[in-house]
């Protein structure tokens, strides 16, 4: 089912929206405020579905197909992300119906590691970079950083948004940079993420989303990870409300990839929920919809077991990577 | 509405842990007992018509003895008791309700067709709260600012859209303030009314603080009229509240009233569009409409009325309708057959007089009583499914250009129990709500209760107010 | 002494001894400074060791006071409420134990122990039930001569300290405590100094009922010791002198001076008559008032 059923209406945005930070302030807050609350409510209500059964196997092995599976620390070794590629193509060595993931997210200088370790498994290569996860360096820098993973061979590039520059209203400065950065992709997705943690309110979250998707994002992403709080269920709704907004305004449709803080099968599935009763259809596949995780992996197979065993598992029952 | 992809599986709320019995006395001074000249009649499900139980229905010697039970228990053991006692077996009341409030809660929803998801998350929270809350009352009456002394006997007559929690909203003030109770449920939903009476013997109240006395109308009304009742506290029809407020004419008797309502949905410009939209849902869709408080007018701001409107179609098209005990049920069952034969008959009316129609597609089930979520747009104040009270999930669309004209028209009504404004300027919501001639105003929220807010209603919706401080005025002197 | 004690008779199982430990932040630590005291029933016979509290565990008391304060005062006010409530029936289900404590204690017979042990009970239910009913007394709107929509709301001060009565080792511990975190304030105790045991079990019920950790903290140990460096703690906010020991009294209060705690003021008759009536006052003496005004306009 499609939830998003007008034609597009491309003369709601003006076409020199991104003339000047007052044009751009204009634009983004003349978008319908949230209403805290009211979000929160919401998203409490839809995670109150129960997903059982054929619905539950569904749900699981789709989260496990969306899964950016990510290691994004100071001590990754080559070691490490050829373990977590081996995990990526083959999530349960017992079980060779469970899909593999959509993509490793790892940091640039490891970019070529992954891509070795993946070859042809049609697992994407992931990777972060614009100075990961502060953002807090100077333009050319975080250029050559997206180059270099581009030129290693990544599908799809991380960047961060600069959320100094949008917190004092700079958001001409954002806009540029985004495009800039999208420009240095080449065929590489552009992914953006916003640190929503950071942002602190709904209405900066919708107005990020829109400013990233005018910039030409394929994907708006919650966070970092490294910041608290991180993909809670209101963002992940105020967000895909953006683009789903976006696509009635333009037709252009943009993905979205909730990221950090989503730990267990719970968590995954209310995603979807969120996912299926705001965009619907359209949205629900990898190529739309990703999420951004380590540990979810292994609490998704955990479950898959039990509902194929009809009984609890443990943690030895599923490969650390 | 099905996706494609996402197809939620059965999740069925087990029925295993409630108890129903196949017949029911009337409970009088503490007990069960059989009715002396009332007939038995049989309550249903709504959303199968599966017959649940046969129940009494009491006839006036019933109602006598059930008064003159509660007049026993008011002067030799309630009124004296000194408020932190009834205090206490007020918390174990709430503190019962709150151990089998999953039980309560599917018994609720098999009685009265609405969704497990509603009746375990608003209405059974809800009660237990309501209990709590008077409870810590009944020993501070003092500050109360309306008196320490109880009135009496308080006759209570209840409606069937939120059966246990109208009943909560009944009892648990008038015990507080020490008055005693002959309390009618409604006839199509009498069964959480008769738990309760369970529950009162499991708290070990004192026989015939409470009485339970099940009936239809005539019930209803031989106990409003009865010489011995001090109190009454009627919720349902407008019409059957004036016919109470005309047979208390001439007596020393107390009333409050609680009836029904057209309550307006502002919306601005500059609302908060998602949650404006959720607003409206849950205004007219929640319990079926079945709300005497529901935001069953939208009033939309032209220059957004279209935009609205396609959002609310869209998000009406995720509304999931079916077996009220799936805890992914959003709509369930209309409560009656007799309920749904007037929200047809009106919706044909509403077409007739020219506006249009558009309902959620839905799949409804072959046998019980069902009716699509509807929306009626191209509507004036002239027509009747504007200023009618459907109570069903009918929501009927007007226009406005200013707030001026959204107050005239939210306020050209009989009624005046609630009003929806949403908008994310602060001194308008304070304006309107300044102006509007509404008993509550929701503002960027709707249907919303809470055992600490006063709610009733303004003109024809009534008068008293039921929560909060206020919700002792009516039963003290 | 202890409830499970060998009396009268050939009983040959010797009982279980409890400690008696500071309460701070939701745990049991002895006394940093690892000191305890002999405390005595009435007639002077040994019933326990309590720790002897020092400067530093008021610290330490005083800092998790102050962590527990957004949590709880942030709580609705149907959730402390709730909390409350199950304190009640914790000390409901423990009431042979204090009345067995109070009598010793106080050196009181059985049925007033009996009397004072249920009052204290009743008495913590009254102001659980308080809990959401107090902004509807005490807070208004207010009719200001413009088009402002001007409300009054009472709210919690923040950490309060508390000097617990001397003599009335439950009920009129009970009677300190509960009206000030009913509202959404956080608590540190000094218990009675020569009757502490009561409190210490209060803690214990406390710990078993919901009742987040940091909210209420118990010291036992000299008064003329620790109150002083409550008195002049500058992240105080408020302190209930009502019950200091008269001859301590006004040093305290002119050191709360410094940073403007609002003060219960120490009442030199002898303590209160706890089963009174006992109005508002305990809870709107650590309640400010916030008055906030909006425009009325389209």
């Amino acid at each position: 089912m499609t939830l998003t059923t007008s034609p597009a209406r491309s003369s709601a945005i003006p076409s020199n929206v991104a003339g000047s930070d007052a044009s751009l302030r204009g634009f983004l807050h003349g978008l319908p405020g949230v209403d805290q609350v009211g979000a929160e409510a919401r998203a409490a209500s839809l995670a109150t579905r129960s997903i059982k059964t054929e619905a539950k196997r569904w749900a699981i092995d789709t989260a496990i197909s969306m899964i950016d599976l990510t290691t994004l620390e100071g001590q990754d070794t080559a070691g490490k992300v050829k373990s977590l590629c081996a995990k990526a193509i083959r999530p349960d060595p017992t079980d060779a119906s469970c899909p593999r993931v959509a993509a490793i997210c790892v940091y640039p200088d490891l970019v070529a590691t992954a891509k070795a370790h993946l070859g042809d498994s049609g697992v994407k290569v992931a990777s972060v970079a614009t100075n990961f996860p502060s953002g807090r360096a100077a333009m050319p820098v975080k250029l050559a950083d997206v180059r270099t993973a581009v030129a290693d061979g990544a599908d799809e590039i991380d960047m961060v948004i600069d959320r100094g520059a949008f917190l004092s209203g700079h958001y001409l400065q954002v806009y540029d940079e985004i495009v800039q950065v999208k420009a240095a992709c080449g065929d590489a997705h552009l992914k953006v993420i916003l640190e929503t943690g950071e942002l602190a309110t709904y209405d900066n979250v919708r107005r990020a989303s829109w400013l990233a998707m005018l910039a030409g994002g394929d994907f708006i992403k919650t966070s970092t990870g490294k910041v608290s709080p991180a993909a809670t269920l209101p963002v992940t709704l105020v967000m895909l409300e953006a683009v789903r907004d976006f696509r009635e305004t333009t037709g252009r449709q943009v993905g979205v990839k909730p990221a950090g803080g989503i730990r267990t099968t719970k968590d995954a599935v209310r995603n979807l929920v969120l996912v299926n009763e705001t965009v619907g259809d359209d949205w629900l596949s990898p190529d739309w919809f990703r999420i951004g995780a380590s540990s979810l992996l292994n609490d998704l197979l955990l479950q898959r077991h039990k509902m194929a065993t009809g009984h609890y598992d443990g943690p030895d029952y599923v490969t650390i990577d | 509405m099905t996706s494609k992809l996402f197809d939620y599986a059965p999740a069925p709320e087990s029925r295993a842990i409630v108890d129903i019995r196949a017949s029911y006395g009337l409970f009088i001074g503490g007990e069960f007992v059989d009715p002396i000249d009332g007939e038995p009649f049989k309550t249903i499900n709504p959303a199968s018509e599966e017959v649940l139980a046969e129940v009494s229905d009491a006839g006036q010697a019933d109602v006598d003895r059930a008064v003159a039970a509660a007049r026993t228990a008011f002067t030799q053991t309630w009124s004296r008791m000194p408020g932190r006692e009834r205090a206490k077996y007020l918390f174990r009341i709430a503190r019962i309700i709150q151990e089998r409030a999953r039980e309560l809660a599917i018994l609720e929803s098999l009685d009265n067709g609405k969704p497990i998801k509603e009746s375990r998350d608003v209405d059974l929270p809800l009660v237990a709260a309501h209990f709590f809350y008077y409870a810590g009352w009944a020993d501070k009456l003092k500050y109360s600012g309306y008196g320490e002394t109880p009135i009496g006997v308080a006759a209570q007559v209840i409606p069937w859209n939120f059966p246990l929690l109208m009943l909560s909203w009944k009892i648990a003030p008038a015990l507080a303030c020490g008055n005693t109770v002959v309390l009618k449920p409604a006839e199509t939903t009498p069964l959480t009314a008769l738990a309760f009476a369970e529950i009162c013997q499991q708290a070990e109240l004192p026989p015939g603080v409470v009485n339970i006395v099940t009936g239809a109308g005539n019930t209803g009304r031989m106990l409003v009229e009865h010489h011995y009742v001090d109190k009454i506290a009627f919720t349902g029809s407008t019409e059957v509240g004036k016919a109470i407020a005309r047979s208390v004419a001439g007596t020393k008797k107390r009333l409050t009233l609680e009836l029904g309502g057209k309550a307006a949905n502002i919306v601005f410009d500059d609302a908060p569009i998602d949650q404006a939209i959720e607003g409206i849902v849950s205004g007219i869709f929640f319990n079926q409409g079945h709300v005497c408080c529901a935001g069953s007018r939208l009033l939309v701001q032209e220059s957004v009325a279209d935009d609205v409107l396609e959002r609310l179609r869209r998000r009406m098209s995720t509304l999931r309708l079916g077996d009220p005990l799936d805890k992914n049920t959003d709509i369930g069952a209309i409560n009656s057959a007799a309920q749904l034969q007037k929200i047809r008959e009106l919706s044909q009316i509403g077409e007739d007089e020219g506006a249009q129609r558009w309902s959620a597609e839905c799949a409804l089930p072959d046998r019980g009583y069902w009716f699509p979520p509807t929306v009626f747009t191209g509507v004036t104040q002239a027509h009747r499914i504007a200023r009618e009270e459907i109570f069903g999930p009918v929501l009927s669309v007007l226009t406005f250009r200013t707030p001026d004209e959204a107050i005239e028209k939210a306020n050209n009504t009989p009624y005046g129990l609630s009003a929806g404004v949403w908008t994310d300027k602060g001194s308008r919501i304070l304006s309107m709500a300044n102006r509007l001639r509404a008993g509550v105003v929701w503002a960027n929220t709707f249907n919303k209760f809470d055992p600490t807010s006063p709610f009733g209603g303004y003109k024809e919706s009534g008068f008293g107010r039921e929560g909060g401080r206020h919700g002792l005025e009516g039963y003290l002197r | 002494m202890s409830e499970t004690g060998s009396d009268v008779g050939e009983s040959t199982r010797l009982s279980v001894r409890k400690t008696y430990k500071l309460f701070i932040g939701g745990a049991f630590p002895r006394s940093e400074s690892g000191r305890s005291y002999v405390v005595n029933d009435a007639s002077g016979n040994f019933l326990a060791n309590a720790a002897l509290a020092s400067r530093k565990d008021v610290r330490d008391a005083v800092v998790a006071a102050r962590a527990a304060v957004k949590k709880w005062s942030g709580a609705t006010a149907y959730n402390r409420g709730q909390v409350l409530y199950r304190v009640a029936e914790m000390l409901e289900g423990r009431r042979e134990q204090f009345i067995a404590e109070v009598a010793a204690s106080e050196g009181v017979s059985a049925s007033v122990a009996e009397s004072s042990t249920d009052a204290a009970i009743d008495r913590w239910v009254w102001y659980a039930g308080w809990s959401d009913k107090i902004a509807q007394v005490v807070g208004s709107s207010n009719p200001v001569a413009g088009p402002f929509f001007d409300f009054s709301l009472p709210e919690p001060t923040g950490v309060v300290a508390i000097i617990a009565p001397q003599n009335s080792s439950l009920l009129g511990l009970v009677s300190v405590i509960s009206p000030v975190i009913a509202t959404g304030n956080t608590v540190v105790v000094i218990a009675s100094e020569q009757r502490p045991l009561p409190a210490v079990t209060l803690t214990e019920v406390l710990a078993t009922s919901d009742l987040p950790g940091g909210v209420v903290n118990v010291l036992t140990g000299k008064v003329s010791e620790l109150a002083p460096w409550l008195a002049s703690h500058l992240d105080v906010n408020g302190i209930d002198l009502s019950c200091a020991p008269p001859e301590q009294a006004v040093d305290l209060e002119r050191a709360a001076a410094e940073n403007l705690k609002r003060v219960l003021k120490p009442d030199h008759a002898s303590e209160p008559d706890w089963n009174a009536d006992p109005g508002l006052a305990r809870l709107t003496a650590f309640l400010e008032t916030k008055t906030v005004w909006h425009p009325i306009g389209v």
